[in-house]
């Protein structure tokens, strides 16, 4: 299975994922994720704002979804810790983010991801976390 | 809106509380309910529930519905402290998982107002079974801007429900 495959299979059999209606577009190593604007996703009906922790969600399984692109890995990573800035109100529509993996170690890693709408200039927030993972060695 | 000299009634906020999360599309969606609100605290729960798990391996509920519930009772437990409605903003959040949520068990959160300026709040929170002393799952913490509500429509969201009821004096 590719990389790329492997990134699909984690999202597909991930309930919380399609819950929040989210997706990856993957070029070789270039992946992006979208999550499409959907009234569930609202926080403030006022300003029609996406709800920050929607927004958090998604940036999170971005970075985990980077992590199965870049590495090897046997189970889902797991959150250690992670920040969210928020740096502008997400409107009602798409709303895109990529990842780096900053470090991938046998058992820590580093990861940021931003996320943005029209402008990728302009982000909307931008998280750091710290994810346990478990690397594929050659015996698995 | 004239500034009220004290914070708002305690039984006002509480007979809103739970608007501020079933008014909410995401946290209904998420099944977030409040369940208790003091000077400076808010309480809430969500229900495990199979479409919110992130690892279908071990049945875990995703972080990212934790990071949803308490960034939503964070703004519950700043209304507890507010002397004027204001709208409020996420700054940022940072959360530390300490250990995965049970499958099949309901998640308990806490958040407290610990300091609250004019124009920030900022917020400690906790997502636990049972008690946060006996099983946490996650802490966050969090700074939150306060912003003066006019330059919003005052029809809808659960906020602008406490505001009608505070400038009425109900």
């Amino acid at each position: 299975m590719s990389r790329a495959e492997q990134v699909s299979a984690f999202l597909e059999t991930m309930p919380f994922a399609a819950a929040l209606g989210m997706r990856c577009e993957i070029f070789g190593d270039e992946m992006t994720a979208v999550l499409p604007f959907q009234d569930k996703l609202i926080g403030n009906a006022v300003i029609r704002a996406l709800h920050g922790g929607a927004i958090g969600a998604f940036l999170e399984m971005t970075a985990m979804a980077q992590l199965y692109l870049v590495g090897d890995l046997a189970t889902p990573p797991k959150p250690i810790d992670l920040t969210i800035d928020y740096l502008r109100s997400g409107r009602a529509e798409t709303l895109y983010a990529r990842a780096s993996v900053r470090k991938l170690g046998s058992r820590m890693s580093s990861v940021h991801a931003e996320a943005w709408q029209t402008d990728r200039d302009k982000p909307v927030a931008a998280l750091r976390a710290q994810f346990l993972v478990e690397v594929r060695t050659e015996e698995d | 809106m004239s500034e009220t000299p004290k914070e708002i009634p305690l039984e006002t906020i509480q007979k809103f509380a739970p608007l501020m999360m079933q008014g909410v599309p995401w946290a209904t969606f998420l099944g977030f309910e409040v369940t208790g609100v003091e000077r400076g605290r808010a309480f809430a729960r969500v229900a495990w529930r199979e479409d919110l798990v992130g690892d279908p391996g071990t049945g875990v509920i995703h972080g990212g519905v934790i990071t949803s519930l308490l960034d939503n009772l964070a703004g519950v437990a700043i209304a507890t402290r507010l002397r004027a409605l204001r709208a409020m903003a996420t700054l940022d959040l940072r959360i530390d998982y300490m250990r995965p949520a049970e499958k099949g068990r309901e998640i308990q959160a806490e958040a407290e107002c610990y300091h609250i300026t004019r124009s920030v709040a900022f917020v400690h929170a906790w997502a636990y079974h049972g008690s946060k002393e006996e099983r946490v799952i996650a802490s966050a913490s969090g700074a939150f801007a306060l912003n003066d509500p006019k330059r919003w429509s005052p029809n809808s969201g659960g906020l602008a429900a406490v505001m009608r009821a505070v400038e009425s004096g109900k």
